[in-house]
């Protein structure tokens, strides 16, 4: 095994060139060491002025998915040791306007989320002095892998069509609100059914599944929009062929 | 200089801003409410926790029980009515986010599921598998987005507080993407930015936690509570500090030494049986389970190495499919981080800081004695964890307090006038000193890094399980120079934007006041209490030390320690009994 591998970043600082370019830095591979850890070694021995977000290093704050070779990972889940003899390319997520280095904008990211009212939405709530939902395991099972997700936009980077039609909601959103259509507490799915439907792209989407292939949390968006879509056909030919069922 | 005006401003948008937020906008909807967190709120370190929340819901359960269990817990260092008033409210905020979609673990009738957890004599842990904080924040997250009011300011490090005529009417924040610096002023103020576990060198606290909002409250005059009170979690993952929740113990999990040995039974924690017994054994309280691995490392009972002595934890007779049930995020942990499967092999863990008791000091309802400054959650010290938090209290407690500062905040702000033009120059001040101190400085020769890790290694050595007189001096000493050197630090980067570097620089700034504050409560405090241990002064002391800590800074910069009582109102002081 080396000793060290070569780390080339993707450097963009707005106020000094107007291009990416890309920094080699050699750094040391250790067996525990991540992607991470190999961008903290560049900043905090050999230059501090490289910039990228994290926070937990242990895989669920969502915040470190970077390009590591071309593949969008969650750096702090990404062995160094596996890319070895390198060199390393690191690069922002693809899909996202770069603000800075490693830094991607990630405010439309944000506003999908929004739109597609990922919370309970019911007629009448019942009051809490009353008590929970009554929840069974298994109702808890229908929703949960698509409540897993940790909003690393991994499956942004990773999505053809997200690339070509930036309106398109794409796979976490359409996750999310599938996570929120299956919740047994929730009566809010022709709510989001109606802002998916305004979305573009979403029968654009080939269910290739690379959202689903780089998904690190096995959230599997590409199957929820498979099911999204089964439903709004479903939908939609109720709407057509038997209108007295739209209620 | 660029100046926004709201009613109530939460800093901090974790568990316990984003559960304020709500309340806020709940109490008073005509309020204009404002989120100015440094990350994106689904970032915040809540995110991580995973062993559960806990709330009296069991039948065989009380509130009584639920309070003793949290006072012995603490050494009888809690205040006994914000003990009361927390476990009073605490299964209403818990129904209340399993309304607003919290997909709690259920029975089979639907039910909410509960587990046993460390200190704990009923079962009275929710949970969310073990990811219960991440479902906990991202429900929280996604609901705030209903309320229209709440309006964010996402990746805004907030600088410091704005007090004028002795009341704080808002913050400095500067904007990470741009550099810009702005005035966000605020009739009310609430710190909900987190513990700072990173004054340490090894931890389960992610990156961000740096005690940005205990720091700015003390310099603001707002008083340090019991800040010699750190917990060490007893079961992280060796070199990376990853958290092995304790659920891998409620579950049945066994810690053994180098023999193979269920060393807990020489150390006053019961008898070992097969299954789990509540408040005992490998479910004893948190501070115990750690100074009992401290004796047998010593003892040469531990297995050595690369990073540090560890013993072992095991859950393989739990068997494949318990564990994936239960505990599946352990598993995973395992699988990336450590490169073992728990199925099949034991787990190496050893003692890793966790958590800060301490905070800023509130009343019952988030009130700081700095007039319209308001905390809530890890930055605050109410206090329910006194010299030791039980596993699943906090995340309980940034809800019903969250709640609590969110409704009195709302309140407050009510009736106060707009905010005082004076403050701008303030924070145009403030703009000029990052300015000066950083971004504009040519004649530095310091280094972030080397700073920071210098210090956390001074407050290992000096402040850590076990402490005494001479450790904490040295350590002081260490980090009074940091505290020079910092004055010459170098930052590699001048740009605007998106300097992370200037933002790490900040950060260190408050974790050095935190360093002081830690060392200094821990010298007053002579006596040994809960996570609290000094060597010099073994014994508990409730003549000298049944009393709060309370750091203010002094003119010198330095802080001062005095004593505050403790409220006690129904547990006189007892003997702390697991396992008997
Ligand atoms: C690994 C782990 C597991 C845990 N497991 C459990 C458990 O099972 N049960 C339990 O009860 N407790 C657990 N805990 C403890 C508990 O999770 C924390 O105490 C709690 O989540 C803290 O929440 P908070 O809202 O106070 O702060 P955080 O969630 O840390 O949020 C702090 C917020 O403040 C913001 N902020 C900080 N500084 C600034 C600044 N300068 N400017 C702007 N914004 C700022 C941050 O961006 C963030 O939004 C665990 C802790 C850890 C580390
Ligand atoms: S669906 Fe998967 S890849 Fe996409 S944001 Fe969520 S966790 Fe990341
Ligand atoms: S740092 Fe949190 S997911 Fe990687």
């Amino acid at each position: 095994m080396s000793d060290t591998v070569t780390m080339e970043v993707l450097r963009y600082r707005p106020e000094e060139e107007t291009e990416p370019t890309y920094e080699s830095f050699e750094v040391p591979v250790q067996p525990e060491w991540m992607i991470l850890d190999g961008l903290n070694h560049i900043k905090d021995q050999l230059d501090g002025s490289l910039s990228y977000r994290w926070a937990c290093r242990m895989g669920v704050c969502g915040s470190c998915g970077m390009l590591v070779n071309g593949r969008p990972v969650l750096t702090c889940a990404t062995y160094m040791e596996s890319l070895l003899p390198g060199p390393i390319r690191v690069e922002p997520l693809r899909g996202f306007p770069v603000i800075r280095d490693l830094v991607g904008d990630i405010t439309d990211f944000m506003g999908k989320l929004a739109a597609v009212k990922p919370y309970i939405v019911r007629e009448e709530e019942k009051p809490v002095e009353e008590g929970e939902y009554l929840q069974t395991p298994e109702e808890l099972a229908e929703y949960k892998q698509y409540s897993m997700c940790i909003n690393c936009m991994l499956c942004y980077s990773a999505c053809p069509i997200y690339r070509i039609e930036p309106d398109f909601i794409g796979p976490a959103a359409i996750a999310l609100a599938q996570r929120y259509n299956l919740d047994s507490r929730d009566e809010g799915a022709q709510e989001r059914m109606d802002v998916l439907s305004q979305h573009a792209g979403i029968w654009g989407c080939t269910l290739v599944g690379e959202c689903s292939e780089v998904c690190p949390k096995d959230v599997d968006p590409a199957g929820a929009i498979q099911r999204y879509k089964v439903s709004a056909t479903v939908d939609f030919f109720k709407s057509v062929l038997m209108p007295w069922r739209k209620e | 200089m660029d100046t926004r005006v709201h009613d109530v401003l939460l800093v901090g948008g974790g568990g316990a801003g984003l559960r304020a937020a709500i309340a806020v906008a709940e109490t008073n909807p005509g309020l204009s409410v404002a989120v100015v967190s440094k990350v994106y709120p689904m970032r915040s370190h809540t995110v991580s926790a995973e062993g559960g929340a806990a709330a009296v819901v069991r039948d065989e359960d009380s509130l009584e029980a639920h309070a003793y269990d949290t006072i012995s817990g603490g050494d009888w260092l809690c205040d006994q009515d914000a003990v009361e008033a927390f476990v009073r409210e605490a299964t209403r905020e818990m129904v209340q986010l399993e309304h607003w979609g919290c997909p709690w673990s259920r029975q089979p009738d639907g039910r909410i599921a509960t587990r046993p957890f460390g200190g704990m004599k009923i079962e009275r842990t929710w949970y969310a598998a073990d990811k219960t904080g991440f479902h906990m924040l991202h429900a929280l997250f996604q609901t705030t987005l209903r309320y229209p009011p709440i309006k964010r300011y996402d990746e805004f490090f907030v600088t410091r507080l704005l007090v004028d005529d002795g009341r704080c009417q808002g913050v400095v924040a500067l904007e990470v993407a741009t550099g810009k610096v702005q005035a966000l002023l605020a009739k009310a103020v609430i710190l909900c930015s987190g513990g700072g576990g990173k004054v340490f060198p090894f931890t389960t606290n992610a990156n961000i936690k740096t005690g940005d909002g205990m720091a700015m409250a003390y310099q603001s005059g707002a008083p340090l509570k019991d800040m010699e009170f750190v917990q060490y979690h007893p079961t992280g993952l060796p070199f990376t500090g990853i958290l092995i929740t304790e659920a891998a113990r409620a579950e049945g999990g066994w810690l053994l030494n180098k023999d193979g040995y269920r060393y807990l039974q020489d150390y006053d924690l019961g008898t070992p049986s097969p299954t789990p017994v509540k408040r005992s054994m490998e479910l004893g309280p948190r501070d115990r389970l750690s100074q009992a691995f401290v004796a047998e490392s010593k003892a040469g009972r531990a297995i050595p190495t690369p990073y540090g002595d560890v013993v072992h934890l095991d859950v393989r007779h739990l068997g494949e499919a318990v564990i994936d049930k239960k505990i599946p995020f352990v598993r995973e942990l395992c699988l990336k981080y450590q490169k073992l499967d728990p199925v099949k092999e034991m787990i190496p863990v050893r003692p890793v800081v966790h958590y800060m008791m301490g905070g800023v000091a509130t009343d019952l309802d988030g009130a700081t004695p700095v007039a319209g400054l308001f905390a809530a959650g890890e930055v605050a010290c109410v206090s329910i964890n006194g010299a030791n938090r039980l596993g699943s209290n906090s995340l309980t407690e940034l809800l019903v307090f969250g709640a609590r500062a969110g409704r009195a905040a709302a309140r407050f702000a009510g009736a106060q006038p707009d905010p005082s033009s004076a403050l701008v120059a303030q924070a145009a001040d403030e703009e000029r000193r990052l300015h000066r101190d950083f971004l504009g400085r040519t004649d530095g020769t310091e280094r972030v890094a080397d700073i920071r890790s210098e210090m956390q290694q001074a407050m290992e050595a000096g402040a850590g399980i076990y402490r005494d007189e001479e450790s904490i001096q040295v350590a002081a000493t260490k980090v009074a120079a940091l505290r020079q050197r910092f004055r010459r630090v170098a930052l590699q980067d001048s740009s605007r934007t998106f300097n992370t570097e200037l933002v790490s620089a900040l950060e260190l700034s408050n974790l050095l006041d935190l360093a002081e504050v830690i060392l200094a409560s821990a010298a007053a405090r002579r006596e040994s209490r809960g996570a609290h241990q000094r060597t010099d002064f073994p014994e508990r002391d409730d003549e000298g030390f049944l009393a709060h800590t309370m750091a203010r800074q002094g003119e010198d910069g330095r802080p001062r320690i005095e004593f505050d009582p403790v409220t006690i109102t129904t547990w006189p002081p007892g003997e702390r009994v697991y396992g008997r």
